[in-house]
């Protein structure tokens, strides 16, 4: 499917179903994360269990320390 | 009076009047790293009134590609980041009344300073000292501006108590691991682009124009292209720790507190004693002249070399263990020489 990850049309690999998956393709899912789907901020819960559809827009924020 | 502030002034947002409420503020920066050298510059170019600044480190080489209050001097002298901030602040802008303070911002400390500020800038390297930030601006009811970035990449969020949610609220759990200066580099313009966004949220603050402010969760790769902005409000936990209904501030309390930690960008360890400590820097040289290796002193601060170690003593105790990411092995090496 095609998505719109952080301002640009992405084409995810077959294997990708839910927000985690996405998470875990960019190497992420270990850091601390907000995700947001079609203007809907997700709990820390529901990227287990959120499906992506087609052309979702999705805003992924990590965080990190350096200063 | 001559007419330095008049192109801020003539910014309607901000006016004769705004100008004037930004010349009674006092901020107060955790860090004069790389976000701190920018903040500090803008605000002090700004006219803010009073700026306390606070770091613990001392300027390397390494840093001058990017901290932009630095020389090649301060860095040949191993001058404290504080110290040398300051120097160069009061250059700028010789009416700011500036508090340079070298030392390591935890809970005793950072509770004593945010009782004089009406705003903190997040500048700091780590999310320990971030999470004490935190609890201390919930605490005392203070605003504070995260920032943060590492190699292309920056983040930034705006805190004002009893509003927004608060970085327990997004994080959790102290972020650990991860990328840092380290392993990823960090690019100037990265830097810039987070003290910009700070320090439009700082100046919104500071002349009163809250409805102004972002309320989002910034963050943007400069290299890849992306930028994105999130609503967090949802967020908001009513049983933070921090900021909820029951509040405990879990990270003011003594045993959330770490006293070894690893520095970000540097193969380097800090150790703080348990109990506030003042180091005779004078009769520390002589032990250390003994030895083999090499010594180096000045008011500040004593760098020891010993291949392929560097120890440096700070005044209030503190010892930077360089050459090492290894907590035990640093501590050894503190224990052999330091007692
Ligand atoms: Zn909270």
């Amino acid at each position: 499917m095609k998505v719109l990850l952080n301002g640009e049309w992405i084409q995810l690999p077959e294997h990708i179903i839910n927000v985690s998956d996405v998470l875990k393709h960019y190497d992420i899912h270990q850091r601390h994360v907000v995700v947001e789907i079609n203007g809907e901020i997700l709990t820390k819960l529901e990227h287990q269990n959120t499906r992506l559809a087609d052309k979702d827009r999705i805003e992924i924020v990590h965080f990190v320390g350096g200063g | 009076m001559n007419n330095r502030y008049s192109r801020q002034e003539l910014f309607l947002p901000i006016g004769k009047d705004g100008q004037e409420r930004i010349s009674n503020k006092h901020v107060l920066i955790i860090g004069a790293g790389a976000l701190g050298s920018g903040c500090a510059e803008a605000l002090v170019r700004a006219g803010i009134g009073q700026l306390t600044i606070v770091d613990r480190d001392y300027v390397e080489w390494s840093n001058l590609q990017r901290q932009q209050l630095y020389s090649e001097d301060d860095a040949k002298n191993r001058i404290p980041k504080a110290i040398a901030a300051k120097n160069r602040l009061l250059a700028i802008n010789s009416s700011v009344v500036i508090e340079a303070i070298i030392a390591d911002a935890s809970v005793v400390e950072l509770e004593d300073w945010v009782k004089k500020v009406d705003l903190i800038i997040d500048a700091t390297d780590n999310f320990e000292t971030r999470m004490i930030l935190n609890d201390v601006s919930q605490k005392y009811s203070v605003p504070w501006i995260y920032g943060a970035c590492v190699g292309s990449y920056g983040i930034s969020y705006t805190i004002i108590p009893e509003k927004t949610p608060c970085l327990s609220c997004l994080v959790e759990t102290v972020p650990l691991g991860g990328l840092t200066c380290d392993t990823a580099g960090i690019i100037s313009p990265a830097v810039n682009m987070v003290v910009s966004y700070q320090i439009s949220e700082a100046l919104k603050i500071l002349v009163g124009d809250l409805d102004s402010l972002r309320n989002k969760l910034v963050s943007f790769d400069l290299w890849k292209n992306q930028y994105s902005a999130i609503q967090v409000d949802k967020l908001k936990k009513e049983d933070c720790p921090s900021c909820g209904n029951e509040r405990t501030y879990p990270y003011l309390s003594f045993e959330n507190q770490t006293k070894t930690v690893v520095l970000c960008g540097r193969d380097s360890v800090q150790i703080r004693p348990s109990l506030p400590t003042i180091r005779d820097l004078e009769a520390l040289e002589k032990v250390f002249a003994k030895q083999e290796g090499t010594v180096l002193r000045n008011p500040f601060l004593i760098s020891y070399n010993v291949e392929p170690h560097r120890l440096v003593v700070f005044k209030d105790g503190r010892v930077l263990v360089h050459g090492t990411k290894d907590i035990s092995e640093a501590k050894a090496l503190y224990h052999r020489y330091l007692g």
